[in-house]
């Protein structure tokens, strides 16, 4: 009886806590914030009153959301939309445009896609028909008969806006702008960006069409703020299925926030960066950890998964290497004591590796030289050394010039931790000059 | 594309026909009254003469029509010596797209009107007339007949004037043709069609042309040596090959364009006598071959209506008008015509006394006119000009005038067009016919002919019956000879208007209206916007009334002209255009100037600099077509002489856009208002002064002229006065505040947009904090922070708010510029610094990877300035802040 019921209430468990991973995931993935973002309300109400007037009163319109990467820009604009477009008579009048610069790399691309979203006439089904000079003249056209009071305002949102700014001749920018500044359809163009400099991108004709509205998004919380968004982002709300085990969720969290442990793994992590989207990294490795034999997140599960966050990605890599590859290394770490970061070649290397052989180890074998040669390839493919001159330059592959990428103190943390390592070779890294 | 081609790859071969039949020895002009054309792989030729409507070759794959007028040869003897003069008529597509609306409905297909504006150049190359066409004049509210199969006349039920569509004036159709309409065209209209066709069944009466022809040429010739009719014009007829052949053999006992003398007159009308006779026989064979059908009204002369019906029952088939207008025709000729040559041989004298009478109606008449009157006088002619004279003789040769009159009659009854055709026939019927015709008729016919008569003689407008009833001339194209020709010539006429693309451009209407402003800020907003277009543009009434008298002196003139205008963004270079052009616009409508159209063309707006021909092209035309192929259209239509086009405006923004490594799109566009035929106006915009010197090679640089105008930046007064006059007494701001925007933005860059968006700004600021503080306008505070926002840079504020593992990146970045004394360090470097200063700093030092992301978000938003990333280790720092500013937000931090 009661190992039945024990069951019954394990299995009701295991739903809670997938229920819980599926709602945080879309929280750390898809930037699905409950509530309004932390920390930005001016700017949210600038862009919300800004929108608000081109699809209220047709008024046109431009800015640039600027901020560093992770800061929240297109959250701000996605929580800025949702808002607006839940007032009905908003939403039957806006159409939006979504554009990024990475997708639309040249105003050819972006045209059809602005064409295709706006479901203008020359579009059947998914396809856009014309020639790129057609579809510019079509869109002007389009664009230029609609006025203020009757047509539909029109949205642009341009993420990744600087890379618009790098196509030719900023076609599609100056004639966006230039509707945004004269009296046809009404227009919002929204560009967000992480550069600062985004302005000096801008050729000085398109620039004098643009408003020079700028909504900065710096994150400018201190760390208990940080502490805030970090509760806020774990906690299930209120109308969660399982009142009692969201509740229990929620008691857990709060614990968490104080334990000393997750509070130094937080401020590291604060420290290094600001942005959300490392801490939803590092958020989301801990709640992968969450199973239904361990419901909770613990200290231990935040601090292996800042472990894994700050995790040096070649050390890992030197970890893999045969003891071969590792006496390569050395060999190069010593070439570069002595030439001073000057490029080395494989037979360099090759000598290096050769002295060592026959005065100071006992235990590595001397390999021939088309094995060495392999392992050097291989350390090349590992992109542990990287050749200076281009694959074009024809030399013998003894004779080319590399360069290694690793720093003296990562190969000596990877010694330290490398299982099994010869006792020799680390005394040999260790030695001044091989 | 390829109708273009079929049409230029038939190459024609003009002739005159026939001698000149005048000679103007003071501009060396020898008037003719034919032009052949022969076209290649077409065995039959085409005879076009004054009075015909015909086709020209126009832009594209579109032809003019016109009414011929006269035909000339200026004697310079080169290919382009044919002229010809002509009344206009335009399409409806060649009416300037915005002012199509005015028609108030959709045009015929077939719907020509005739161009009524004054001192167009209606002088063009002969060889460009293409073929005849038809052209039948309607009443405004008549309906279009229904389009008959192979046949598409064209119509004519309005005249456009450059401003709106009125009814033809046939005043001024007859004074501008000097070729008389019908007079009384207006009510033959709404007789019943079938007449129409009997006309035009009678209008195809091959064998009478012969000796009709021979006998006017005689009659020109003895009037050219008075040289009276300068602008007299050969009639209508088309020769048939026979009677040409004997032309030619007549002309050649005199060169063409000597003067005769009177011995020539006279052997030519022996010569004539001989050509009648030969032309008798020939008539006689034709009346054997149309016996059947001419049988009609040879057995039932006694009455006119019995005579017509065959007629009206042939018009199903042409065959059978044919028949018919040769039976009618050969009957009477013989003796007619042997009765006028005599009287012409006693009467010499009487007809050259007479003529300046007749002439004095108006110079326009011309050749055909006087033939007509003097072959009235033999044959009865119709009571051409009521001199008692032509009276009198008329009276003598009653029954012939009857006779003619009644044809006449039926002319009427027919399209204005057919009658003159029908002139010829008058001369057709027998005595026999003639007599045969009732009494009451005869009355009534002349009554209402001297009626018309009269008025035109009384009233000196050349509106008399005889050039009104010389203006038909066209129907010559029926003869038998032409019909195959024509038909294909005439097909691409009543081409049916291009399918538009069903795709037209818009964006949906909301659902609800947008809403008005509502408080004082709103509507200040509103005013403010760089879109809402003010009352008048201040602060540039200097360069507005250079760039208006520029444009109207060659709008005024019809000349075309270049001029180049430059300054820097928001100085209002393209809002003084257009402005210009409203005003010049509105003077247009208000009759003060000669219309104009205006197009805009922008370089910016469009995907590569040839795409500026196509664009040109489908705003001046409404054609689309690839960009080589819209300059060769365009380059032909600014070169060929187009009379009636009126000047066109184009503007030019961003003019440096448009250079080409060969620098050809701008070249033709300075080009072309060069031309003399072409009226282009060209205003070009751009942002540098000096724009011509830098990229411009010297052809493209000398062609644009020194009509220079530069916008100078607004200074902060004109500033001021911009928005104050934007405002307009809306009083929104306090004025030191506007004093604050207008002052910072002159000195910044004097751009009037960035003006007007710093006071849009500062409006929405004050209604943000309006809850704080009570004022309602917009004060110090509020612009200062929207130029704060607007022109601060944030690279400090971004700093300051970086992380601390950012922050300290900074530092080892400077610290390590300081140890290399470069402005450069690679990552590896700056990393050593990085975690010395981390334990300097108390921090856990941070691992290799974590430091390159940490450079690698700052070089993202662009505090650093860094190589591409695959470099790791090894890439290079640069700092693109100045390294005080970052030691300044550290230390405040």
């Amino acid at each position: 009886m009661s190992k039945r019921k024990s069951k019954e209430t394990c299995l009701t468990h295991g739903e809670c806590i997938s229920q819980t991973q599926t709602m945080l995931r879309e929280r750390f993935c898809h930037q699905k914030i409950p509530g309004k973002p932390f920390g930005v309300e001016s700017q949210h109400k600038h862009l919300l009153e800004l929108l608000k007037r081109t699809a209220v009163h047709g008024e046109s319109n431009s800015v640039l959301i600027v901020g560093p990467r992770g800061a929240g820009k297109t959250m701000l604009l996605n929580c800025v939309l949702n808002e607006l477009l839940e007032v009905k008579h908003v939403q039957e009048n806006v159409l939006q445009v979504q554009l990024n610069g990475l997708l639309q790399t040249d105003d050819r691309i972006a045209l059809k896609e602005i064409t295709r979203q706006l479901h203008l006439e020359n579009v059947v089904g998914d396809k856009v028909f014309g020639s790129f000079a057609e579809n510019l003249a079509f869109l002007l056209e389009a664009l230029k008969k609609g006025d203020r009071s009757s047509s539909r305002p029109v949205l642009f949102i341009l993420d990744e806006f600087d890379l618009f700014a790098h196509h030719k001749n900023q076609t599609l920018l100056y004639n966006l702008f230039d509707v945004s500044q004269s009296a046809q359809t009404p227009v919002a163009v929204i560009g967000l960006t992480c550069r600062l400099d985004v302005l000096e991108l801008l050729e000085k004709r398109v620039k004098s069409r643009f408003s020079h509205r700028q909504i900065h998004l710096l994150s400018s919380f201190r760390f208990k703020q940080y502490l805030e968004i970090f509760k806020m982002q774990l906690s299930l709300p209120e109308d969660f299925t399982d009142r009692r085990f969201a509740e229990e969720w929620n008691q857990n969290i709060k614990s968490l926030c104080e334990d000393r442990s997750v509070e130094d793994v937080l401020q590291k992590h604060f420290c290094s960066s600001k942005d959300f989207r490392s801490l939803h990294m590092l958020l989301m490795l801990a709640l992968s950890r969450v199973t239904v034999s361990h419901p909770a997140i613990k200290p231990t599960d935040l601090l292996e998964a800042s472990r894994l966050c700050t995790m040096d990605s070649k050390a890992n890599i030197l970890h893999g290497l045969s003891v071969l590859e590792l006496c390569l290394i050395i060999a190069m770490k010593h070439l570069n004591d002595i030439y001073d970061g000057e490029p080395f070649n494989f037979q360099m290397v090759y000598n290096e590796f050769q002295k060592f052989i026959q005065r100071k180890s006992h235990s590595v074998h001397n390999f021939e030289k088309p094995v060495v040669i392999k392992a050097f390839e291989h350390l090349h493919q590992l992109e542990l050394i990287k050749p200076m001159e281009g694959p074009s330059v024809r030399t013998q592959k003894e004779y080319q010039l590399v360069k290694l990428l690793l720093d003296n103190s990562q190969i000596m943390d990877a010694l330290q931790k490398y299982p099994q390592c010869p006792t020799d070779v680390k005394q040999w890294a260790a030695s001044a000059f091989g | 594309m390829s109708r273009y081609f079929t049409r230029l790859k038939k190459r024609r071969v003009y002739s005159w026909i026939g001698g000149p039949s005048f000679i103007d020895r003071k501009l060396k002009h020898m008037f003719y009254e034919g032009l052949c054309v022969k076209t290649d792989g077409n065995a039959n030729t085409g005879c076009i003469r004054p009075g015909d409507y015909i086709l020209i070759e126009g832009d594209e794959d579109r032809s003019y029509v016109a009414k011929l007028l006269k035909l000339y040869d200026d004697g310079t003897g080169t290919r382009s010596s044919k002229h010809a003069e002509v009344q206009w008529f335009i399409w409806f597509h060649e009416v300037p797209q915005n002012k199509r609306k005015r028609l108030g409905r959709d045009p015929h297909p077939n719907e020509v009107f005739l161009y009524e504006i004054p001192n167009c150049d209606s002088d063009i190359d002969a060889e460009t007339i293409i073929a005849t066409v038809e052209v039948q004049h309607l009443e405004e509210d008549s309906p279009f007949p229904a389009a008959q199969s192979q046949e598409n006349p064209l119509y004519v039920k309005l005249s456009w004037d450059g401003k709106s569509f009125s009814p033809v004036n046939l005043d001024l159709l007859l004074q501008s043709g000097g070729k008389p309409v019908l007079p009384a065209s207006s009510h033959t209209d709404s007789l019943p069609k079938p007449d129409l066709e009997v006309s035009r069944g009678l209008t195809v009466d091959s064998p009478s042309r012969p000796t009709r022809s021979a006998r006017k040429h005689s009659s020109t010739s003895k009037y050219s040596q008075s040289k009276e009719l300068s602008d007299r014009q050969p009639s209508n007829v088309i020769f048939t090959p026979a009677a040409r052949k004997k032309l030619q053999l007549s002309n050649s006992v005199k060169p063409p364009g000597s003067k005769l003398t009177r011995d020539d007159v006279l052997a030519e009308l022996l010569d004539e006598d001989r050509v009648v006779s030969s032309l008798e026989a020939e008539v006689t064979r034709r009346r054997a071959l149309a016996s059947k059908p001419s049988s009609s009204p040879s057995k039932k002369p006694r009455d006119l209506g019995i005579c017509l019906s065959p007629i009206r029952d042939g018009q199903i088939t042409q065959e059978h008008q044919l028949a018919n207008g040769i039976q009618i025709g050969p009957q009477l000729q013989p003796e007619e015509l042997v009765k006028r040559t005599l009287k012409r041989e006693s009467g010499a004298e009487s007809t050259e006394g007479e003529t300046p009478s007749k002439r004095k109606g108006s110079i326009k008449k011309d050749a055909p006119l006087d033939i007509l009157i003097e072959d009235g006088r033999e044959a009865g002619g119709p009571v051409v000009v009521m001199t008692p004279r032509s009276r009198r003789k008329s009276a003598q040769v009653s029954s012939a005038r009857i006779r003619q009159q009644l044809n006449y009659l039926n002319r009427k009854q027919s399209t204005d067009f057919d009658v003159d055709d029908d002139e010829e026939d008058v001369f057709l019927p027998t005595k026999k016919d003639l007599k045969s015709s009732s009494e009451e008729e005869e009355e009534e016919e002349e009554e209402s002919e001297s009626i018309t008569g009269r008025r035109g003689s009384r009233s000196a407008v050349p509106r008399t019956p005889r050039s009104s009833r010389k203006a038909p001339s066209r129907t010559p194209a029926k003869t038998p000879n032409k019909t195959p020709r024509r038909t294909p010539s005439k097909t691409p006429v009543p081409r049916t208007p291009r399918t538009p693309r069903h795709a037209t451009p818009n964006i949906p209407s909301r659902t609800q209206p947008a809403r008005k402003p509502g408080n004082v800020l709103e509507e200040a907003r509103a005013r403010l916007h760089v879109s809402s277009v003010p009352e008048s543009l201040p602060c540039r009434e200097q360069e507005f009334q250079d760039i208006f008298n520029f444009v109207e002196s060659k709008v005024m003139d019809g000349t075309g002209g270049c001029m180049y205008i430059s300054g820097v963004p928001g100085t209002g270079k393209t809002a003084t255009v257009h402005e210009v052009i409203r005003c010049l616009h509105h003077a247009a409508e208000q009759d003060e100037l000669p219309s104009f159209c205006f197009i805009e063309i922008n370089g910016m707006k469009m995907t590569e600099p040839h795409q500026a021909y196509v664009q040109i092209l489908q705003m001046l035309t409404g054609q689309k077509a690839t960009a080589e192929h819209a300059a060769a259209l365009l380059e032909k239509r600014f070169s060929t002489p187009a009379p009636k086009r009126e000047t066109t405006v184009l503007l030019v923004d961003e003019l440096d856009l448009l250079w080409t490594r060969k620098q050809n799109v701008m070249y033709n566009l300075f080009d072309w208002p060069t031309r003399r035929q072409a009226k282009l106006v060209v205003l070009a915009i751009a942002n540098t002064m000096d724009l011509p010197e830098r990229i411009m090679i010297n052809r493209v640089a000398s062609r644009l002229g020194l009509t220079r105008m530069s916008f100078q930046p607004y200074s902060y007064k004109q500033l001021q006065q911009i928005i104050t006059s934007r405002l307009n007494r809306v009083r929104a701001f306090e004025d030191d505040a506007l004093q604050l925007v207008s002052r910072k933005v002159a000195a910044l860059s004097g751009d009037a947009r960035r003006c007007l968006d710093i006071c849009r700004r500062a409006t929405e600021i004050c209604e943000f904090s309006r809850q704080r503080s009570g004022s309602g306008l917009v004060a110090m505070s509020h612009v200062m922070e929207a130029l704060d926002e607007m022109f601060s840079s944030p690279y400090i504020t971004a700093i300051r708010c970086a992380s601390v593992q950012e922050q300290i990146f900074l530092k080892a970045v400077i610290a390590e510029f300081r140890r290399l004394g470069l402005e450069e360090a690679t990552f590896q470097q700056v990393f050593r610094q990085h975690l010395a200063l981390c334990r300097v700093e108390g921090l856990s030092p941070v691992c290799m990877s974590e430091g390159l992301a940490t450079c690698l978000r700052l070089g993202a938003c662009r505090l650093l300035l860094l190589e591409s990333s695959h470099r790791d280790l090894h890439l290079r720092v640069r700092l693109n802040v100045s390294q005080d500013d970052v030691l300044y937000a550290l230390k405040e931090g």
